[in-house]
């Protein structure tokens, strides 16, 4: 025998994890070099149930974290999406109850979507009420407090709004939208609604808002004084209405503090 | 050192993974489960009812912290992001333990939220070392470490599991979570003997025991090919495994692992309930056969 017919060991390839997670993502890539069934040959199918687990539970996720969508484009294209989806934004962090927050933008361009222009909001609601699920408690304050301050004590003070407020001012009726798929609401008519997003006790829920109270309450989730939040609102929206808007965050549960200056 | 803070430990019953669908029942008719099991990761928001649930769950029931998402086995440094979420999970829940998986699911900021396997090795020995090193000295206490599932094996692995696994608990200290099931479909899916890999395996070093049901499915070749699917009661030679586990490590915490097509209570706790039954009549054998 010569030198180079003496058998040589075989070569074991090392697979590295960036070569794994990519041949995860790509349905089509080869399977990597050094991954073997039982007989020790290159595995094939095998493989693949690491692929379809990690496709089926991040689809599953975002069914479950987009009712509405999903019932809007129906079941069979919305797992079809979230697999498009992932392939472009795989989770960034552990927490599931945050994935798919690149969606909305994802809708504005994705071929099958991007002609439902309101889409893009009614995903930004369903986020922000997973956000509001999930975000810390607050007790809501008496509203009668608020008629405690004298008029100078209540322009200097602060509001605190609870951690799952969030205001969206969505071009499209979002806010209707959810609420004819998911609570029997009527059906939506056109044009933006401003929602306020709140929960009461441990359920999420939106208000939609009168004109300027949007920017009202961004104001003040912002930690302007009241004064300088009504001083605001009043010179964006000239007939701003700020009973109505009080009575909405009344409503909403949102104010948990009064913090005098 | 590790500093165990933990005050409480599992009891040497049978426990559940908890639903949240079956809050109302555990309060009412918990029957044979005496202490939870939860996913680290679905309790790290800031607040709301899941949390809620589960302040007022752990004053009844002992509770299992079972992570998904350290990635034990990356080949990168650990999230610190995500250690800081889990001390603080566990700082207020100080829960009775806390267990993670020998393997991977983050690489480059990207979660696969799937338990991903990796070869065994000298490089990976060391990696998994000082990974779980690192989360027990920031929880301040032991962790369990779980068999995974496997599909697939690495041609470049030069140690065998049983014996890795071995390795990196008399390096860190930590402990172990037995999942038989995982045994099981390993077993069938690199055709393996079962019971080999468990007299192999350090049994001693036991704390915990996952049961689940699996799926079953084929290779290319038409050879049998087991999925982890914990979607199904638990099969019988998974419980035939059980026994010969709990004959030699006598009762242990033993959960049933149910986390899709979860059932109604019922039908999860008649599972618990089994497995009680099972670990008293192995102990009460064992007794006969003493006294005997
Ligand atoms: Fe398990």
């Amino acid at each position: 025998m010569t030198q180079d017919t003496l058998p040589q060991a075989p070569a074991r390839a090392t697979v590295s994890q960036a070569e794994f997670r990519a041949a995860i993502l790509n349905a089509q890539a080869d399977v990597p070099e050094g991954l073997v069934n039982p007989d020790g040959q290159q595995a094939s199918k095998r493989f693949s149930v690491y692929r379809n687990n990690v496709v089926h539970s991040l689809s599953e996720a975002m069914l479950t974290g987009f009712p509405v969508l999903t019932k809007l484009l129906g079941e069979e294209f919305f797992r079809e999406m979230a697999k498009v989806y992932l392939r472009i934004h795989p989770p960034a962090s552990q927490l599931m109850m945050h994935y798919g927050a690149a969606l909305p933008g994802f809708l504005e361009s994705f071929p099958g979507t991007l002609h439902l222009k309101y889409l893009p909001d009614v995903a930004r609601l369903e986020l922000a009420l997973r956000r509001a699920y999930h975000a810390g408690d607050a007790d809501p304050i008496d509203p009668a407090e608020l008629t405690t301050l004298g008029q100078h004590e209540l322009m200097e003070a602060h509001l605190t709004l609870a951690p799952a407020c969030e205001v969206l001012q969505a071009k499209w009726p979002a806010k209707s939208i959810w609420d004819f798929n998911m609570a029997d609401g009527p059906q939506p008519s056109a044009g933006g609604e401003d929602i306020l997003i709140s929960r009461i006790g441990y359920e999420p829920k939106t208000f939609l808002l009168p004109e300027g109270a949007a920017e009202f309450i961004s104001s003040l989730l912002k930690g302007r004084s009241f004064g300088t939040t009504l001083g605001l609102a009043t010179s964006n929206t000239p007939d701003f209405d700020l009973t109505a808007t009080l009575t909405v965050l009344i409503a909403a549960q949102a104010i948990t503090g009064i913090d005098r200056a | 050192m590790l500093n165990q803070r933990n005050t409480t430990t599992l009891p040497d019953g049978a426990g559940v993974g908890y639903k949240p669908q079956h809050f109302q029942d555990l309060l009412n008719a918990p029957g044979a489960v005496t202490w939870l099991e939860i996913h680290a990761e679905n309790y790290m928001g800031d607040g709301g009812r899941q949390i809620a649930q589960l302040r007022h769950l752990a004053d009844h029931f002992p509770i299992s912290v079972h992570g998904v998402g350290a990635s034990i086995g990356g080949e990168t440094r650990l999230d610190p992001e995500h250690l800081a979420r889990l001390k603080k999970l566990v700082d207020w829940l100080n829960p009775a333990s806390f267990s993670e998986h020998l393997a991977w699911s983050t690489h480059d900021s990207a979660f696969l939220n799937d338990l991903l396997p990796l070869p065994y090795t000298k490089d990976t020995l060391t990696r998994v070392t000082a990974h779980i090193n690192e989360v027990q000295d920031l929880l301040g206490r032991k962790m369990l470490l779980e068999n995974p599932s496997s599909y697939l094996a690495f041609a470049e692995s030069t140690w065998s599991e049983p014996d890795f696994i071995r390795e990196v608990a008399r390096r860190t200290g930590c402990g172990l979570l037995l999942d038989v099931n995982n045994v099981f479909i390993s077993a069938t899916n690199l055709e393996f003997e079962a019971l080999d890999y468990l007299d192999a395996y350090p049994l001693e070093l036991v704390e915990e025991i996952h049961l689940a049901g699996h799926d079953e499915d084929a290779d290319e070749l038409g050879r049998k090919l087991l999925i982890d699917s914990h979607g199904k009661p638990v099969d019988e030679p998974v419980w035939a495994l059980f026994d010969h586990v709990i004959a030699r490590t006598g009762a242990r915490p033993a959960l049933i692992e149910w986390d899709n097509d979860v059932p109604d209570w019922e039908i999860l706790e008649s599972e618990a309930a089994r497995a009680t039954a099972q670990m008293e009549a192995v102990v009460a054998g064992q007794s006969l056969m003493v006294s005997a």
